[in-house]
């Protein structure tokens, strides 16, 4: 069973709806005594980042996260905010701390000339730095549907957790990966055949074992 | 690169899809709304928008179950539009599934309503919808309440401002040129693309393939929707697309 973490910070209907369409068994989780259970962790999310770490650690979530998906190595896929979440901390409206799974920072797109435009909405191809067996069989080829206007900016010491970038008049961190945790800045669930088939990749990997 | 965006419209009428000729909602098309979007899920767009536009709310009820629908099998995002004047309401169909929520009238009347939206769910989800009509001085002007009540904006320079309030996106639409068939009106959409930068939508007049092309190279939008024309051809959205691409535009 996979656990979608549910804090508030927008629509899981399309989380769920995705993997119901990839016959993979989800449940919804509020209360974070519940990750216990779950064999793998998707932690969706739009919206600012501010609000989301602040609803995620109001209900309880980051200790127990820290515990299941660090020291217990569980699988986790964070989308959207819940990759720019692994960052040390973010630069939306003010400064926020992060899980700092991961070091970096998150910043608002800054690119290089006016004709791209922030948010970068829209479906944008990925350079695959690392060939991770989530990017294998992609059914339309890895092009996937971006929406936000800050990206995490990961530091040199860490660039070796990139697993995807994509260009938006700037370079863009499109994918992490280290061990069992994973990271997209896209929306598999709004990424049509492409998008399944990262999320059956995703699953694969985290029932393997 | 970033690609140019294909989408479709679906304009709902009391649960059903209606087809909008000079903003006139009369013939309805498909009595039920999740046939199209099974076939445009299979014809490879980008998103898909829906707007509500019912004289009342009497029905209301019947778009969010087609809003509800759409969501469980449209794995490209959706944005919902119409009859949005408040926070809760967007809030609500978020829930339903919704990825984007277009607001127009109330953004008018009460300005601030950009910024309440995009403080609470982010610039992204705030799409400013903006329907046009030419006036007798020759101006673009931006028209509310389904495009009956003329405003005195310029707009172009609503735009903008929609921007600064917190808009992520522009929808905009001629009402000129909406199911009159010559192409959309490219004079507006450079306006408002020079004006704002946030992506554009261009809607309105599609009649052909080229008219497509001719948004986005000559427009300069982002991306290209268009409603009436989809309706009528079996895998539209994918000849479009073929067509986009031997025009060299970039697409998915």
């Amino acid at each position: 069973m996979i656990g979608i973490v549910d804090y508030g910070m927008g629509n899981l209907r399309s989380v769920e709806s995705a993997f119901e369409a990839i016959d993979q068994k989800t449940t919804v989780i509020r209360d974070p005594r519940e990750l216990a259970e779950v064999q793998a962790i998707i932690l969706p999310g739009v919206g600012a980042f501010g609000d989301g770490m602040r609803n995620l650690r109001e209900s309880g979530f980051v200790e127990i996260l820290n515990e299941e998906v660090l020291e217990k190595e569980k699988p986790y896929l964070g989308i959207c905010l819940g990759l720019q979440f692994l960052a040390e901390k973010s630069l939306e409206q003010g400064e926020h701390d992060g899980l700092g799974w991961i070091t970096g920072t998150v910043r608002r797109i800054d690119p290089e000339s006016a004709q791209y435009r922030v948010p970068h909405i829209g479906w944008n191809d990925l350079r695959i730095e690392i060939e991770e067996p989530i990017f294998k069989n992609l059914e339309d080829g890895p092009i996937f549907y971006f929406v936000h206007s800050y990206y995490m900016d990961v530091s040199p010491e860490d660039s070796s957790v990139i697993a995807a970038t994509c260009w938006h008049g700037q370079k863009i961190v499109a994918a992490v990966q280290r061990g069992n945790i994973y990271g997209v800045q896209f929306h598999p669930e709004k990424s049509q055949r492409s998008g399944l088939c990262l999320l059956r990749n995703f699953v694969d990997q985290a029932l393997k074992d | 690169m970033l690609k140019k965006r294909l989408i479709p419209v679906l304009v709902i009428r009391d649960g059903a899809v209606v087809q909008s000729i000079g903003f006139q909602h009369t013939n309805v098309i498909h009595w039920k709304p999740v046939t199209a979007v099974d076939f445009f899920n299979k014809w490879a767009v980008d998103e898909i928008i829906v707007v509500d536009v019912a004289r009342n709310q009497d029905q209301r009820d019947k778009f969010y179950t087609v809003v509800d629908g759409f969501s469980r099998k449209c794995f490209v995002p959706l944005t919902v539009g119409g009859w949005v004047t408040s926070t809760d309401e967007m809030r609500k169909l978020l829930r339903l599934g919704a990825d984007k929520v277009a607001i127009n009238t109330e953004a008018v009347r009460r300005p601030e309503f950009i910024t309440e939206c995009a403080t609470i769910f982010g610039n992204q989800c705030v799409v400013v919808s903006i329907d046009s009509k030419r006036n007798e001085q020759g101006v673009e002007e931006v028209c509310i309440d389904r495009g009956r009540e003329p405003t005195g904006l310029e707009t172009a320079k609503w735009a903008r401002e929609a921007q600064e309030r917190g808009a992520g996106e522009i929808f905009l639409n001629s009402i000129d040129h909406d199911g009159c068939r010559k192409g959309y009106n490219l004079d507006l959409i450079r306006k408002v693309v020079e004006a704002v930068d946030i992506p554009v939508i261009a809607m309105g007049g599609v009649q052909t393939w080229e008219h497509l092309v001719e948004g986005i190279i000559k427009g300069g939008a982002d991306a290209v929707a268009a409603a009436n024309i989809f309706h009528y051809t079996e895998h539209s959205t994918k000849k479009a697309k073929a067509y986009m691409r031997q025009a060299g535009i970039d697409v998915r």
